[in-house]
């Protein structure tokens, strides 16, 4: 019995016959519950269509009275070598998402063209998309080839014609087959009205895709997913939860958390219902105790400290593509998400925007829209940990969410090195050296019954108005039996200054040191209130990177600033009274602060 | 890593995503075979744990072997357990059974409006009581945003045509023709409010991956399953009117993984039993209005 499994996406232009070809292949090769053909036919001819074997797939009330197939359909099927997951993708340019959906799915594609029509835009573009989503194994089945009277010539000349283009953007197919869906040549069987054509049939190539390598023997790398501290009956396990992207991981490694830099070694791995584990590899959805209780959240990467290093980076530049129905502009905020790593982007400049159909290039494009590639260089908020798409594809490439969609996704092709990296690299340092306890923050805050958070208050209006508002927070929190403390950032400047550097110190020092001091007050659980003025976003980033902690929450109290929508930064109208003011704020925190 | 443990390994990351991204999430759990996989999934993702409530429709007519079955492991694992219910329609007698309507319009009253008014807390939401046993109104009617729910692709064409996160607008309705892109492990997880979203971690599971599953983490689920003894077993539950048991001899999983892949079902679909997917519009139309 096949273990083995695969994923294959039939790609290509609208009525170039993919659902008819997937029907046909299910149908010929006995994939099809019994009686479901018959059903199907009875159908069609009560209603008075010509029947396809498309309707097989097309299971869309909308699909079938439109004939084209909307959305990417799932169906199994199995032969003697393995079982598959066939995701029959839409051609039409309206639909490319969905083909994205089922592309980025797939270990092989067969891409359909009509040899009648021949190559058509989407051809082209679902060719160039299947290489930017480095699906290696690509087969391309000349269609319809009963419509060219089995011509060899003329299936050849569609055949170079599209070597040509397939050649521009680095896609190789493993072979030519001439197919006729709706006659059934070539798809089980070879047919002898094609006599000249003697390799492969559909099946037959199918079972010949080779299974893609497991990444065990690539450097360990697990995007954190959660930290978990299940507390119900008596559960005092502290679990890093997470899917491995390569590698391996057993007792006793030690490991560091990018970009942070915190290093500790693993105590156990821990599952349910199994046996116990002193090891997990690649793919394996797992999760770790460690020996020393070190801070580490969603979005870190997990790496073995002996092994290869990966890249973290704030300025990057990639190759993208972009599926949103608003262009891809400019000095937007957007947000950009890696493996479980996130973090606000904008793009800083458009290299060149590509027609992925006619790859003709335009380097004066001042966005992206719909349905283009480009090559562009981000600005990230934060910096972000990533491998090159070489060495560890998972690890390269990124989406792009607008507002609430996913509307774009690319990889990325290097970095350059800026301010932040700089930073990032003496933040590593800093917690390379740092010494810490083994009481951990959650076993803090479950003392303290509270959630350790920082909030912060900023913005343009007078000082004297912060100030109230912090000191109110800071008792109605205390009379609640929370542990919080009111902190402003010229306690910090004056404290650490000496006299002689009083005349001297920059503002971007004294925020330095302020964000050092809130980073250690946020370590020990308590609550802290922070006022500053005129907090920018730059000065954010930087706190948050100082901090690495999830839990900072910014309200703005004066005129409203242009900001992308976010629950971690609040502006509110500061006409109100303090009081006012100290309710929104408690109302936005209440939530979060409680165990 | 063999196929199972591929499909398995997917689903907890799933689940994870769920957790984290969806602030008020619960699960849908029909005490059938595979929201009992997912139920087990979510005991594998979270360390034995289940860190949301579980949501059970009682349209009254279930099987009474499935509440039992649905209230021993509900105390038996700590499950948080919420049963919903569309009270108006069965004291008007709007139902199927009581002869006024049609199957269909029997499971968008029983079902898809239970399910509507249990998830936005407009409808009462009865908890079990672990200290008692019993189940109590319960006061906490915030609306579940994130509902996790078992369905498969392989069951019926518009289910082949899911997402594993898939959003619904305000009034519970599925925007078949544009749904989100969903690649590299990335799902769409950010929602205006109002909205919800439902998460199908088991879409590329086929029946027999549910078997193998059952078999392989020896996963309790209830006895309609199997042959008493009398030649006959469910294949699919749902409510007992609207429910064929299949002829059968299988007792166990193992049996059923058999007769899987080479006996007499190795050819007919699973919800062949199911006599409400036969009426016009067939599932497609009643998924669109919020259907499972």
């Amino acid at each position: 019995m096949a273990t083995e499994h695969m994923n294959i996406v039939f790609v290509g232009h609208v009525d170039h016959g993919k659902s008819t070809l997937v029907g046909r292949l299910l149908a010929e090769a006995g994939a099809l519950p019994e009686g479901k053909l018959e059903k199907l036919q009875r159908y069609c001819e009560r209603n008075a269509k010509p029947f396809e074997y498309a309707f097989l797939l097309d299971a869309l009330s909308d699909e079938q009275s439109q004939g084209i197939t909307i959305d990417i359909a799932r169906c199994f099927f199995k032969t003697d070598k393995r079982k598959y997951l066939i995701l029959d993708a839409p051609g039409h340019i309206e639909f490319l998402k969905n083909l994205v959906t089922g592309a980025a799915n797939a270990e092989a594609a067969f891409l359909v063209i009509d040899a009648h029509e021949g190559i058509q835009e989407n051809s082209r573009r679902h060719a160039y998309m299947l290489s930017l989503l480095n699906v290696k194994q690509v087969i391309i089945l000349i269609n319809k080839i009963d419509l060219i009277d089995y011509s060899e010539a003329q299936f050849n000349q569609v055949k170079h014609e599209f070597a040509d283009y397939l050649s521009q953007i680095g896609i190789e197919p493993i072979a030519y087959i001439p197919v006729s869906g709706r006659e059934g040549d070539n798809i089980t069987e070879l047919s002898n009205r094609s006599s000249w054509y003697q390799g492969n049939t559909v099946l037959a190539a199918l079972d010949n895709f080779k299974k893609q390598d497991t990444d065990e023997k690539l450097p360990f790398r697990m995007h954190l997913q959660d930290v978990y501290k299940f507390t119900n009956g008596g559960d005092n396990r502290r679990i890093f939860a997470g899917q491995v992207s390569s590698g391996t991981l057993s007792i006793g490694d030690k490991i560091v958390v990018y970009p942070s830099g915190k290093k500790s070694t693993i105590k156990t791995i821990e599952s349910f219902n199994s046996l116990p584990q002193k090891a997990v590899t690649a793919g394996y959805s797992t999760g770790f105790t460690l020996h020393e209780q070190i801070y580490a959240k969603r979005g870190d990467v997990i790496v073995i400290e002996k092994e290869t290093p990966p890249k973290t980076a704030s300025t990057i530049k990639v190759s993208l593509f972009w599926l949103g129905i608003k262009p891809l502009s400019l000095n937007k905020t957007y947000y950009l998400k890696l493996g479980t790593s996130k973090t606000k982007v904008v793009v800083e400049k458009i290299l060149n925007v590509l027609d992925t159909s006619s790859l003709a290039m335009s380097e004066t494009a001042r966005e992206i829209r719909t349905n283009q590639a480009a090559e562009c260089i981000l600005s990230l908020f934060m910096p972000i940990t990533y491998d090159d798409l070489q060495t560890n594809p998972t690890m390269g490439r990124f989406v792009i969410v607008d507002e609430y969609d996913i509307a774009g996704g690319g990889i990325i092709q290097g970095h350059i090195d800026d301010d932040k990296t700089k930073l990032q690299a003496q933040l590593y340092q800093r917690n390379t050296h740092w010494v810490t306890g083994n009481i951990s923050l959650e076993e803090r805050e479950q003392a303290l019954k509270q959630k350790s958070q920082l909030i912060l208050i900023t913005g343009d209006g007078p000082s004297e108005q912060r100030k109230m508002v912090a000191a109110q927070l800071e008792r109605q929190l205390f009379s609640q039996n929370k542990f919080a403390y009111y902190i402003g950032i010229g306690n910090v400047k004056h404290a650490l200054e000496s006299a002689n550097e009083q005349t001297n110190i920059a503002d971007d020092v004294s925020f330095k040191r302020f964000s050092e001091v809130l980073n250690i007050l946020l370590d020990t659980g308590l609550i802290i209130i922070a006022t500053v003025a005129n907090m920018t976003p730059v000065n954010l980033a930087e706190l948050e990177m100082i901090t690495s902690h999830l839990n900072v929450v910014t309200f703005w109290l004066g005129r409203p600033r242009q900001e992308i929508k976010d629950a971690s930064f609040i502006e509110i109208d500061a006409s109100a009274t303090a009081d006012i003011l100290v309710k929104r704020i408690f109302s936005h925190i209440e939530h979060s602060i409680t165990v | 890593m063999d196929q199972l443990d591929q499909l398995e390994s997917r689903s907890i990351y799933i689940l994870r995503e769920a957790y984290s991204q969806i602030e008020n999430l619960s699960m849908l759990w029909s005490i059938g075979k595979d929201s009992t996989v997912l139920l087990w999934l979510a005991r594998k993702a979270f360390f034995g744990h289940v860190p949301f409530p579980l949501v059970h429709i009682d349209t009254s007519f279930k099987i009474p072997e499935m509440i039992a079955y649905r209230d021993k492991l509900a105390l038996e694992w700590g499950l948080t357990m919420i049963v919903g219910q569309n009270k108006a329609a069965l004291r008007a007698k709007l139902t199927f059974p009581d002869g006024k309507i049609e199957r269909s319009q029997c499971c968008a009253n029983l079902k898809s409006k239970a399910l509507k008014d249990t998830l936005s807390g407009e409808g009462e939401r009865h908890r079990l009581n672990h200290q008692t046993g019993s189940y109590e109104l319960d006061d906490n009617n915030t609306p579940y945003t994130g509902v996790i729910v078992g369905v498969r692709s392989d069951e019926e064409g518009s289910r082949s045509k899911e997402r594993y996160f898939s959003p619904r607008d305000k009034n519970n309705t599925w925007d078949i023709g544009s749904q989100p892109p969903e690649f590299w492990s990335q799902y769409k997880t950010d929602f205006p409010s109002g909205t919800h979203v439902r998460i199908h971690p088991l879409l590329d599971w086929t029946e027999l991956n549910i078997w193998e599953y059952i078999h392989r983490e020896n996963i309790p689920t209830v006895s309609l399953y199997y042959d008493q003894g009398k030649g006959r077993r469910y294949r699919s539950l749902g409510c007992a009117p609207c429910t064929k048991p299949v002829c059968s001899s299988s007792r166990n999983p193992a049996e059923i993984i058999t007769e899987l892949k080479s006996g007499q079902f190795a050819n007919i679909a699973e919800r062949s039993g199911r006599a409400q997917d036969k009426e016009m519009g067939g599932l497609e139309a009643l998924r669109k209005e919020g259907y499972m």
